[in-house]
């Protein structure tokens, strides 16, 4: 089976590192065959950013995504610019610290940003509390592969924080699940 | 032969069918003597030293001499330079440009290669013209002197080649003319010894170009003309400004020692290593 | 064999990685969108094996950089993308001639001019071939795959020494920037060609004489051999001449190197063509756009199968014509406006239908863009 995930936003909010870890964390430590993309503009910060892992268990060609299984949302620009490829089934999920028009009911909504600024006090760790969340909520990775793969990706000194922040993820993913007003 | 010529002769490739392309008169010859005697003082072996030259007419030097020689493209001598010594720092590399190849189309790798002081030598011969293209207006053009792309006169201000290199980081920095060809020797001789980047500004005639245009005279009179308007820099502290309009400032303007590339890069390898 | 460990790499890191495998101990760049991991991949690996990275202060001299040093003997890489190729051409022809192997990697962006920085394209095909001027022979490789640019750069430094040719590392932004999981081959999997050398003393060395292959022994400076290197036409002993037989002699022995080695230096891979009635011909990431069309149209019974040229130049002649002979339609999809199909074109003796397929919006070219042209035809 093949699974497409996006993960966009804006430029700076670390998306391109998280779609790496996810590649690393199921590709690596899961053993699954894995192919990660991304396409960003010419600024820094700023601007449209975006990530894409595709994983199967066969060989992959294509490597991008067209029809996501998967689509994480840290703005509202990319929501609604992608919402679209979405499968019938794919799962949203938006940070809902700043993205307030969603599309669907149906979706994941998650203050990654203001608990990252709240519960640890540095903006910058919205994103792996977005890809804990994402782990489970999907269920397409191990968290302890996931944990590997955010350890050898972010500095030694972070370590306890980027753990932290992944713990949190994971929580408020399973906490979000109960606000799905009909699942399936 | 006189022992004279017999140096010169020991340098030359006798597999290479002269004569040579230069002109009757041209003081690209009279610094292809000065080099190999400086080379020859300095004690270094025909293998270590690269000859590495751009376009031009003295483009064509390397290829006399018993080196391993290189003849790049117009304004690069530089940049195969750096590849060749920072690939081999064993070996002593040596470029020949003009002011052309050096301060036009070159500028940007000449001020580049001072600033990383990698140990190369640069001479430079600076005739004022693009001799070989037929007389075209160069970077050291001096303002008001015609050219055949000038025939109005030149209207733009000239390169001062050795300020430059002093302003750019280089090592050592001399100037000299062909007239003052023992001088020259010596000077080379110890631009190449210093380690870092040297460079030898030469200031040559092209009477073919710049002197018929500019109504000079013949060679005789353009090597005459440099004899009466040489100012050793010593003499050259002493004097106004006004004094020193239109005379060429000769000897060793710089002379310092600075970080030398290679030896800094030795560093970057020490620290990497000790990452990996 | 060693054990087979996974990565996860970028194609600029396999790159990096592939190139440092096959010996490469010089890079000479200038920073690049979207080849600039590799600069940054040199520069920390490099100095580890007692190699040189220098960053130039542009992409011309990037390349004088890279071929001086490997005239002292070491081999040299550069890596850009296009602005910077176009910088490149004038030293390109320079290694040209005077046969100096090096690799430069072309990391193909939108273009012209700065075009589109961040965005893939295939629009250099005909650059890497004839950007510089006058008659040349160049080589032209383009992975497709994470693991094929490290494989295809160390094929790329051997048939650059083998050739004492320049050799063109052309793929596009996606598979540069693309990651996958990879298993690097062990060094001692891998064949590792070195320049010959002169055997002969240096008295008797005539460095460009022609011999059986058509590639003359080189030597190094500093060697002992002092020889003259020129990017004037040269006779046999290096020495710039105008005579005509002298001129026609080299100009035709640099074609004759590469024609003799047609059979080596040619690549290409052939994906589910043995029963196919329509080709897809196409390279780098738009292959693997093709190689999932292919799979989709045969879910659908259609017989489809794709050639994937590794070598883009010289241009896989004999296997195009054979496959125009064998199928009834060819698509030809291409991240710009029909470069690589131009010369299919050329070779078509009305064998096949061809059908070109060009985006040139920045965008790849997707599975369902090449499904929807397969419904012209079959």
């Amino acid at each position: 089976m093949r699974y497409e995930a996006r993960l966009s936003g804006s430029g700076g909010q670390g998306l391109i590192l998280i779609g790496i870890i996810l590649a690393e964390a199921v590709g690596i430590y899961d053993g699954k065959n894995v192919v990660q993309t991304q396409s960003y503009g010419p600024e820094a910060r700023g601007g449209a950013s975006k990530s894409e892992v595709i994983i199967s268990d066969e060989t992959i060609y294509y490597p991008k995504a067209t029809h996501l299984d998967l689509l994480l949302c840290m703005n509202q620009k990319s929501c609604d610019e992608y919402y679209l490829d979405l499968k019938k089934d794919g799962i949203l999920i938006v940070d809902s610290s700043l993205v307030h028009q969603v599309p669907t009911n149906k979706a994941y909504q998650i203050p990654f940003t203001r608990l990252a600024k709240e519960e640890l006090g540095k903006a910058f760790v919205a994103n792996i509390i977005a890809i804990g969340a994402i782990a489970e909520i999907s269920k397409i990775v191990k968290e302890s592969s996931l944990t590997e793969a955010v350890l050898k990706r972010v500095p030694p000194w972070s370590a306890d924080l980027n753990k932290k922040a992944l713990k949190i993820g994971m929580e408020e993913g399973k906490k979000a699940e109960a606000f799905i007003p009909s699942k399936g | 032969m006189p022992e004279y010529t017999r140096l010169i002769y020991n340098y030359l490739r006798h597999d290479k069918k002269f004569p040579h392309v230069w002109c009757p008169g041209c003081g690209n010859g009279i610094l292809l003597g000065s080099l190999i005697r400086a080379i020859h003082q300095t004690g270094l072996t025909k293998d270590e030293i690269v000859l590495v030259s751009g376009i031009g007419c003295c483009g064509r030097l390397p290829v006399y001499v018993d080196f391993n020689t290189l003849h790049t493209t117009h304004g690069r001598a530089l940049t195969f330079a750096t590849g060749i010594k920072l690939a081999n720092p064993s070996l002593k590399v040596i470029t020949i440009m003009g002011d052309g190849d050096s301060m036009a189309i070159g500028g940007n790798h000449f001020i580049h290669a001072a600033r990383r002081n990698i140990d190369v030598t640069a001479i430079i011969l600076n005739n004022s013209i693009y001799g070989m293209t037929g007389g075209q207006y160069s970077p050291t053009t001096p303002y008001g002197m015609r050219a055949s792309t000038a025939v109005y006169n030149s209207i733009e201000q000239a390169f001062q080649i050795s300020e430059l290199a002093v302003t750019a980081g280089a090592s050592f920095v001399g100037r000299q003319t062909v007239y003052n060809a023992r001088l020259l020797d010596g000077l080379i001789e110890k631009a190449i010894l210093k380690k870092g980047f040297s460079v030898v500004e030469v200031v040559t005639h092209c009477h073919t170009q710049y002197g018929r245009q500019n109504k000079m005279g013949s060679a005789v009179d353009m090597l005459k003309w440099q004899r009466d308007n040489a100012v050793p820099v010593e003499k050259a502290a002493k004097m106004s400004p006004e004094a020193l309009e239109g005379k060429i400032i000769t000897g060793i303007l710089v002379d310092k020692e600075l970080p030398v590339y290679e030896e800094e890069y030795n560093k970057v390898r020490a620290k990497a290593k000790g990452l990996s | 064999m060693a054990k087979m460990t996974y990565r996860l790499l970028q194609g600029n890191e396999a790159i990096v990685e592939g190139a440092i495998a096959a010996g490469c101990r010089f890079f000479a760049g200038y920073p690049i969108t979207p080849a600039t991991e590799i600069a940054e991949g040199m520069s920390v690996r490099l100095p580890m094996v007692d190699g040189t990275f220098v960053q130039m202060e542009d992409e011309i001299g990037s390349m004088g950089a890279i071929i001086g040093a490997s005239l002292a003997g070491v081999k040299s890489m550069t890596a850009t993308s296009g602005p910077g190729f176009s910088l490149m051409q004038e030293n390109i022809g320079f290694a040209c001639i005077a046969e100096v192997p090096c690799v430069v990697a072309d990391i193909m962006r939108g273009g012209p001019s700065t075009g589109l920085p961040t965005n893939p394209a295939q629009s250099d095909i005909m650059q890497t071939r004839w950007g510089t001027h006058g008659d040349h022979p160049i080589i032209v490789l383009s992975p497709h795959s994470v693991e094929e640019c490290f494989t295809v750069t160390v094929k790329a430094f051997n048939l650059s020494e083998r050739y004492r040719v320049p050799v063109i590392l052309a793929t596009d932004e996606v598979v540069a920037h693309m990651r996958e999981k990879v298993a690097l081959p062990p060094r001692e999997s891998l064949e590792i060609i070195d320049r010959l050398r002169p055997t002969v003393p240096p008295d008797w060395y005539i460095p460009f004489e022609d011999n059986s292959m058509g590639v003359p022994p080189m030597s190094a400076f500093g060697d002992g051999y002092r020889y003259h290197v020129t990017g004037l036409v040269h006779d046999v002993r290096g020495f710039p001449t105008s005579r005509p037989d002298e001129v026609d002699t080299l100009i035709r022995r640099l074609h004759r190197k590469i024609d003799k080695g047609l059979g080596y230096i040619q690549e290409g891979e052939y994906f589910l063509m043995d029963d196919a009635e329509v080709a897809i011909i196409a390279y780098s990431s738009v292959a693997r756009s093709a190689k999932q069309a292919a799979i989709m149209a045969r879910e659908d019974g259609k017989k489809v199968g794709v050639f994937r040229p590794i070598t883009l130049w010289p241009f896989m002649r004999k296997d195009v014509e054979e496959i125009l002979k064998n199928v009834r339609a060819v698509i030809i999809p291409e991240m710009n406006m029909g470069q690589y199909s131009r010369e299919v074109k050329r070779v078509d003796q009305g064998y096949a239908r061809i059908i070109t397929l060009n985006r040139v919006d920045g965008q790849v070219i997707t599975p369902d863009d090449i499904l929807r042209k397969l419904k012209e035809v079959y």
